[in-house]
């Protein structure tokens, strides 16, 4: 891993490294498409684990993760970018790597339905995955309000309460020896 | 030369007249859809009380469940076909088509994906039917009650019958929902598909409501 790690920072413009939950190294955007195929045809990284996505809202940003993993040598490392979070109906633009591994498709997908995150010429990204013709704010956005929607879509049922876990377990494990503090 | 005339066949899309092997001819359009699209209508009990009482007990004692698992309370249906519940004892067993059974089971919380099919499952399935409901998501949305994409309840889509609460719940406790569903049906108190033929209008602005991408004809059978 140390060979690959110091071949990436050769090439590459590490911004950040961490080796505490395994290898994950962040790049620029602009760099990411170019290290994932290196890491790909050079390295022997030929497995695309996952493509995620984090709303960083405080910060205004998207976090991307690309986990590849190299089946011979046992060895995983996941890549991560940053790019800026827009303000919806307007999208933000990553590269697609549906050109390195065609399944990444499915993951842009997602993502473009998901997030509001959109990969131009990555195939079929535009049709709907799970949400059909989702109209609004992407649902894994942090700042769409789920339960709103809710409440205002599914016709809740009166009668649904709601305790506090913490005074309610207390309350009823330790309800002889009066109340704690 | 016959591979010519497939392929032919293949982009004709035009309306053509058909003999049937009856001898009959008639007209067929490829670019249609055919199906019934009359409304649900209301179906009355019989004039002769007893009779009806008949019915009914045949009615509740021959169940076919729809075996369509929307969410995760599905999976308590694998013991109840099993040797260890058994539900065949009772007179209930698993059928394949929406036409061929008269019990849907809605196992679970439905996305609004699935309520799609819900829907067109139901309206496929031919009277006398009944909506057995379990998991306390079909009541009031369980654990997924604030979810972007899952319904709350489902008595405002189709008519149910019979709700199992739980998460999920013990087989016993769907042969007990079973139970009780027979004895409402032979107290000829199983009438969600007449309720749904009542207020259709409101079942489907409800359905619509949600369902955005409405590509399905109001009711199909
Ligand atoms: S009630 Fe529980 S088991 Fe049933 S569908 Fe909901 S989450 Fe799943």
């Amino acid at each position: 891993m140390e060979t690959v790690l110091k071949n990436v920072r050769d090439r590459y413009n590490v911004l950040h490294e961490t080796h505490t939950h395994g290898v994950f190294i962040t790049v620029s955007p602009n760099d990411v498409i170019g290290l994932l195929a290196y890491l790909k045809n050079v390295e022997g990284f030929t497995h695309l684990v996952l493509l995620t996505a984090v709303d960083w809202i405080e910060e205004n940003q998207f976090q991307l993760t690309w986990l590849v993993n190299n089946p011979v040598l046992k060895q995983e490392m996941g890549i991560r970018a940053f790019i800026e979070r827009s303000v919806w109906p307007e999208e933000s633009v990553m590269d697609s790597a549906h050109h390195l591994w065609p399944a990444a498709k499915t993951y842009q997908r997602e993502l473009h339905e998901m997030f509001g995150i959109d990969f131009p010429d990555s195939p079929e990204v535009n049709e709907p995955l799970i949400l059909e013709y989702w109209d609004q704010l992407p649902p894994y956005r942090r700042d769409f309000d789920t339960k709103k929607y809710s409440e205002e879509t599914y016709f809740p049922r009166e009668g649904r309460y709601t305790r506090d876990p913490k005074t309610h377990m207390e309350a009823k494990l330790y309800a002889r020896e009066g109340k704690k503090q | 030369m016959a591979k010519m005339n497939y392929r032919k066949r293949l982009i004709d899309f035009d309306k053509r007249t058909v003999e049937s092997p009856d001898g009959e001819t008639f007209e067929v359009n490829p670019m249609q859809d055919y199906y019934c699209d009359a409304k649900p209508k209301v179906h009355p009990p019989s004039k002769i009380a007893p009779l009806e009482t008949f019915y009914n007990w045949c009615r509740a004692e021959s169940i076919f469940i729809l075996g369509f698992g929307t969410g995760c309370g599905a999976i308590e249906m694998r013991p109840l076909m099993g040797p260890m519940y058994d539900a065949s004892r009772f007179g209930v067993f698993w059928r394949p088509t929406p036409r061929q059974s008269t019990v849907f089971f809605i196992g679970g919380y439905a996305s609004v994906k699935t309520l799609k099919r819900i829907v067109r499952s139901y309206e496929q399935m031919q009277g006398p039917k009944w909506v057995f409901a379990v998991c306390s998501c079909t009541i009031n949305g369980g654990m997924y009650f604030d979810s972007y994409n899952t319904i709350n309840r489902l008595d405002h889509y189709i008519p149910v019958d019979v709700y199992v609460t739980g998460c999920m719940p013990r087989p016993e406790a769907i042969l007990d929902g079973i139970d009780t569903l027979k004895k409402r049906i032979k107290e000829g108190r199983g009438e969600g598909a007449n309720k749904y033929a009542k207020n259709f209008e409101w079942y489907k602005a409800n359905q619509k409501k949600i369902i955005k991408d409405w590509d399905m004809p109001d009711y199909n059978w």
